[in-house]
Parts: structure tokens; sequence; C-alpha cells
């Protein structure tokens, strides 16, 4: 059943997969690049596929009118249904999992078997997977099925569904991995597969520059956290989590000689890793590739932007807990990072005005929640967050998608305004999301944002009040900013009246997962509260987490005020929304007017990509530049394949000048070539 | 004076360095040329009759009379393709003869 679970996203990927790169090249027989406004070739596709009922000729307000691959619908339903499978099967292991106490042990077969590093391909599935399973799972089966309406006018769906099912496979090796080395491969995975969407739509620049853009800031934190990995197998010789556990707390008092200087051991190996998961999660320093990657497709954005892959890095902390808890030096750094970037993110997404992006710093700001959470010691309430956050967050972004759908890909929300009339459904599912996203009592984020508060209150780390304050003001403004782009998308006057006479309410297939979602909104914080962040902790995670001993027992007993102050926030942070972009829509052009500099920095994102284009981009630029032009136009060419060969060429030039075609000159050669032999002969053989 | 062997070689020797000379010297005419290799034949004709004779051995003189033949025969080749030649190129001035290189 785990295997069914795991592997039913790759038999769909390679199905799609195949009917994609088949569809292609019934499309372009030749293999030629493919022309993509080529009238004669359009006609032969859609001649091909005339069973296939989305040809994209009746929508005259896309740009590239394509005919869809053949095969499309075929490859959508593979997918889908898969996928659909493996949501069920997972929520049934879920219950099997977490309350009947069946945890599973599966080893596939064996993979690396190098001296002593003996890594194999196995399935571990306790209630911390279990719970991934079904986040990951129900999340990507219900952005399948929104991508079905979605995508519904791009010709390229089969290799779209490909790439999903992939990442959906590769995050499921992520969550199911029993050593560092698998969990480094499904990590690779899904950010392979985030950056093939992120760039699926490769024609546009700005599409694949954030694609790259992804991949190598990744590839920054993924160093960390191989290093890491090597550490852990220098310090305890084994990748294991079994072993890993087991070794661990002899080493506490272990140090690493690192020319000469001498950190401990378990501290430098826990921010090695937690490095990879600030790439990976875009934690503060490491962020700027999120927002950027809101260039792909708003169901990938959905899927792997908000709900499973930027919360691998939290599942890493909360897999690896038991190495965390050893290190309280290093869970002081992960308590620092998430609650900058919780604060940093939310400052950002106040002024935003893409829709896209606006959730993007939104998501930004709660893995940040998260990895207070985590550094608090409070594990499973960080995962709580994940869990109930994968939900509303995957609503917003769809919910999102469907408004940019009705408003004919307008991202702008300065452009929109009074659309909850046209699309009260979208609105509704939209507010409920907020609502969550804020913390409104008794939606899900209520639960689980203001559980992570009270952590961060009660935790030992040396950060925590900083952790706290942070979480506290990032309450109020995520409900600003939240509320800000309902207000502003939904109520008002219409801005771009054409546009807005236009919008219409997307289809069912689209709107049946936001429902789904919205529903999950709602039930997945109260019903799950004990058993994430209540006295149930224990008895429901039992092995597969190691919490900070009183953590939990602390947070029964804080004092009434601090329960309620993320609920004060969070009014007043709707309170001035309300008269910002309700009753008084001048106040924030006058405040942006007045404190001039205070806005064009949150609106240039801090002017982190601008630093880093000068810290290291342009430096790079130039560096490469220099050993392109230098290192090897002039030393490598110019000493080894150039230089030789115009040596050679230079002795030739010379040579030639003696063959001066006159009859005379060859014979005169040829006589003192005769005499010169004649010589020889008499006075070394003849001479004898 | 008795004629010997060395006056005999001598002859030879003079022929030979003349033709030589004509070679290298000759900066008019590939004919003179043609005429300065029968010349070195001419040489090497007398050497081989007069060590013939002196040594009273008959192969130099059948010898000569093979060189005889050769002779005729690289004549007749070399004025059939200095006429050709010459009509290609219309000139046959050692000057002008200067195709042979790279």
């Amino acid at each position: 059943m785990i295997q069914a679970i795991v592997f039913l996203p790759l038999i769909g990927a390679i199905l799609a997969g195949l009917i994609s790169i088949f569809g292609a090249h019934a499309r372009n027989p030749s293999g030629d690049t493919v022309e993509h406004h080529d009238d004669a070739h359009g006609a032969d596709a859609h001649a091909a596929d005339a069973h296939d009922d989305h040809a994209a000729g009746d929508h005259d307000d896309h740009h590239a009118v394509e005919p869809a691959a053949a095969g499309s619908r075929a490859a959508e339903v593979i997918t889908t249904g898969l996928l659909l499978i493996g949501a069920g099967l997972s929520w049934f292991v879920f219950v099997d999992v977490g309350f009947m106490h069946h945890d599973y042990r599966i080893a596939l077969f064996p993979w690396i078997q190098s001296g002593d590093l003996q890594v194999a391909w196995s399935l571990r599935v306790d209630t911390l997977t279990a719970v991934m399973l079904v986040v990951v799972n129900t999340v990507s089966s219900l952005v399948h099925l929104y991508s079905i309406g979605y995508m519904d006018e791009d010709p390229y769906r089969p290799r779209f569904f490909a790439y999903l099912s992939l990442f959906t496979f590769a995050m499921l090796m992520l969550v199911t991995s029993d050593n560092l080395v698998q969990l480094f491969f499904g990590w690779e995975g899904v950010g392979l597969a985030s950056y093939l969407l992120i760039g699926f739509w490769y024609q546009k620049p700005a599409a694949y520059a954030a694609a790259i853009k992804a991949f190598v800031v990744n590839r920054i934190g993924d160093f960390g956290f191989s290093l890491g990995i090597f550490s852990v197998f220098a310090l305890i010789g084994s990748t294991d989590f079994e072993t890993i556990f087991a070794g661990a707390p002899g080493l506490t008092a272990k140090t690493i000689d690192f020319f000469g200087w001498h950190p401990n051991a378990l501290t430098l190996t826990c921010l090695l890793l937690f490095m990879g998961a600030m790439g990976k999660s875009a934690q503060f320093l490491l962020h700027t590739w999120l927002p950027d990657a809101m260039e792909g497709p708003t169901p990938v954005s959905a899927l792997i932007h908000a709900a499973t892959m930027v919360t691998a890095g939290v599942f890493m902390l909360a897999r690896l807990s038991p190495l965390f808890e050893l290190a309280p030096d290093a869970q002081a750094v992960v308590m620092f990072f998430g609650a900058t970037t919780a604060f940093f993110a939310a400052t950002i997404g106040l002024v935003q005005n893409d829709i896209k992006r606006i959730v993007a710093y939104s998501t930004c700001s709660q893995l940040g929640y998260m990895f207070v959470a985590m550094g608090a010691g409070a594990y499973s309430v960080g995962i709580f967050h994940l869990f109930t956050h994968a939900f509303f967050k995957a609503l917003l972004f769809l919910g999102s998608g469907s408004v940019i759908y009705a408003m004919h890909h307008e991202q702008d929300i300065r452009n929109m305004g009074g659309l909850w009339r046209k699309i009260p459904f979208t609105f509704f599912v939209m507010c409920i999301g907020t609502m969550a996203l804020t913390g409104v009592p008794f939606f899900a984020g209520y639960f689980s944002k203001d559980a992570i508060i009270e952590s961060a209150f009660v935790s030992h780390n040396p950060l925590a009040f900083y952790g706290f304050l942070m979480t506290v003001i990032a309450a109020g403004l995520t409900a600003f900013y939240s509320w800000r782009l309902v207000f502003k998308t939904f109520f008002g006057e219409p801005h771009d009246q054409e546009h807005y006479e236009a919008a219409h309410e997307a289809p069912l297939t689209m709107l049946i997962p936001i429902g789904i979602l919205a529903a999950g909104s709602i039930l997945s914080g109260f019903p799950f509260k004990e058993l994430f962040a209540g006295p149930g902790v224990d008895e429901f995670f039992r092995e597969s987490l190691k919490m900070h001993p009183h953590i939990i027992s602390d947070m029964e007993g804080i004092p009434e005020w601090i329960k309620l102050l993320p609920t004060a926030m969070m009014v007043i942070g709707v309170y001035v929304s309300y008269v910002f972009y309700i009753r008084r829509p001048y106040l924030p052009v006058e405040l942006a007017r007045q404190h001039q500099m205070l806005y064009q920095f949150l609106l240039n994102k801090w002017y982190f990509d601008e630093l880093y284009d000068f810290l290291f981009v342009r430096p790079t630029k130039r560096i490469g530049y220099f050993l392109w032009k230098v290192g090897d136009g002039t030393i490598i060419d110019g000493l080894g394949p150039d230089g030789i060969s115009a040596r050679v060429l230079d002795v030739t030039r010379n040579v030639v000048r003696l063959q001066t075609g006159y009859l005379y000159h060859y014979a005169f050669a040829m006589l003192i070539g005769v005499a010169g032999l004649i010589t020889y002969f008499m006075f070394s053989v003849g001479g004898q | 004076m008795t004629i010997g062997l060395g006056h005999y070689l001598a002859v030879g020797a003079i022929l030979f360095t003349v033709g030589i000379l004509g070679i290298f010297l000759n900066r008019k005419n590939i004919i003179v040329i043609l005429m300065s290799i029968e010349l070195i034949l001419l040489a090497v004709n007398i050497n081989l009759v007069a060590f013939s004779t002196f040594l009273g051995d008959i192969v130099g003189q059948v010898f000569a009379l093979l060189v005889l033949t050769v002779a005729a025969a690289e004549a007749a080749i070399g004025l059939a393709v200095l006429v050709v030649y010459f009509r290609n190129r219309g000139s046959i001035a050692v000057e002008d003869v200067n195709l042979m290189k790279g």
C-alpha cells in the first residue's frame, strides 16, 4: 500500500511523459525546433487529434492559438486518477499509523554499498511521514484536478501533468525516506521538478530566469545540506535515521577540528543541515527565489511553492529533531532566522501589488513561523502549522488562480476591484482562506499559529523573546496584507471595466478543489489541535518526533493575555486594513507619499535582489568575464592551441621561402645532397 | 706524350663540371639545361669507355652504349616536354619556369 502511494505518481509521470513525447513527435515529426505560429503544422496536428475536445480555438483572448497535444485528456485523467487513489490511500495510512500505531518500515532494495557507506532504498512511515503523505497527496491531487480547468488553453498539458506527478513522486520519496541520502534524492527531485515547472512557460524570459534563479539559490542551500550529510556520516558512520538518532547523544561534547577552529560537532552539523532547509524553505537571506517563482503557472505555485516543497525544510528539521534537540545553539539560529523571516516577509507583503506575490510573501512569512516552532523545540506545533498552512495557502493560491483566470491573466490587484459580484464562490473561499491565514478564531490557522506564538513564549531558547515578538508583530501585519488583498480585489469600484465585465466564474474542475480546500481550511484546525499541540502529542507522534520535554505542558499554563495577543493583533490588522482600503482609500496613498523612503524600501523587497546583484552576481560575472577573456582567451588559447598553430605557421612560412620553383635551385640542392652523401661514404664507410 | 687514363678522366671531369655549371649559371634557356645534361652524360660515357679500355673489360663499353640510348630517349622526351611547355606558357626562359613550389 505504501509502495502504491509512493510509486503511483511515478507511473503517472512516466505515462504522461510518454504521451508528451509522442505528442511532440506527432506535432513536429522532423524533430526541428517547434514553430509556434506555423499554421500548416497547426492544421496537421489539429486533424490528428480531432477527438480532443479541448482544442484552444474557441478562446479568442489567448496569445498562441495552438491545438493541444494529442492525448492531453488521457494524460490528465491518468495522472489525476492515480493521485486521487494515492490521496485516498494516504488518509487510510494516516489513520492506520496515527491512531492504530502501525508504523511501517519497508526495505525496497539496496542502493549504495561502498565500504562503510550502506544506503538502501526504503520507505519509513511513522506519524510524521503519515501527516506529510496526507498533505502532499491531498493537495497534489486537488491541484491536478484544478489544473485540468486552469490549463485548458495550454497546448502542452501532458508535459505539465508529467512534471506535476514527477514532483509528487519526488516529494513522497522525500517524506518516506529512511536515511539522509534518500532524503537528499527526494530533495533534489523536488528541486528539479520545481525548476521545470517554474520554467514551464519557457517562452517567457521572466519564467526561465526565475527557474534558473530558484535552482541556483537552492544549490547554495543544498551545498550546506550535503556538507551536513557528510559530517553526519563522518561523525556517526551511517546515514540511517535510526543509527543517527541512537548515536547522536554520545556526540554532544565532541568538536570538529576545522583549521584550528573547534566548533561543537553537533551544532555545526545541525547548522549545515539547516542551511539546506533555509534554501528549500526560502528563509531570510535565501528567500529571493520564492517570489520570483510565481512566474510559474498558479497551480504550481499552490502545490510546490506553498503547500509542499517549501515545507520540506520544516519536515527535515522535524525528522531530525533528535539531533536538533541536542544542539541548542543551532536551535537559537533556527529561531532567529524563522522569526526574522516571519517579520521581514510580512513587511514586504504589505505593499506588493501582484496578487500572487502577496501570497508568496505570506508563504515565506508563514514558513518563518514554522521555523520559530522548530527553534522552540515544539516540532509537532510546527508540523501542525505546516498541515493547516498547506490547506489554506493552497486555497489562497488556487483562489488567486481563479481570480487571475476570471480576469484573463491580470495579476495586478490595482486593476481589480468589486469582483465579489462577478465571482461570488471564489470570493467566498478566498475569505475562508484569508480568515484561516490571519487566525480568525475557530479557523485552522487560529489554532496552529497561536500555538506557535505560545510555544515561542514558553521556549527556553535564548532568542525566544525575539521569536515571540516578531511572530506577534507579523500576525498583525499578516492580517493587514491579507485583507488588503481581499479588499482591493473584491471590494470597491472595478478599476478595469473591460476585464471586470468579462470576468466569469471558473469551471467546475477548478471550483471543486478549492471548495474541498476551503473545507480543509476550517476542519484541519480544531479536530487536530489535541494531537499536534496538546496533551495528545506524545501519544500521536510517539517516536517520530523528539519534542522539547516540557514545552507542551508549559504551553498549557501561559497567561491568558498571551493567548489573546495574536487575536488582538489580528483584529488591529484587519481594522487598519478596513480603514485604509474601504473607508478611506486615500490614506495609503498619503502614507506612501509621506514615507517615501520606507515605502520604496518595502516595495523593492528590502533591496535584497539589488544587494545580491551587487555582492554576488556582478562580481561573479566580472570573474567569469576575466577568466573568459584573460584566462581562457589569452593564456590557454594563446599558449595552447592558437599559440602552437601560430608557431607552426611561422616556421612553415620560412620553409616555404626555400622552395623557389627554379629548376637550378633544385638541381643545386640535389648536387649538394649527392656531394654530401659521397663525402659521408668516403670518410665513414668507404674510407676504411 | 702518351695519352693515359688521367687525360681521359680529366676530359671527363671537365665536361662534367661544364655540364654542372651549365645548369647553374645558365639563366636563359631550358634547352641549355638539356644540353648540359647531355654533357654530363657524355662525361660519364668517356669515363666508362676509358676505364673499359684500360682495364680490358668490355662491359664498360656496353654500358656506354646503354647510356647513349638513354640519353637519346631523354633528349627526345625532354624536347617534347619543352615544346608542349612553350605552347602552353609562351616562354621557356629559365626565370619563368618557377611553378614547382608550394
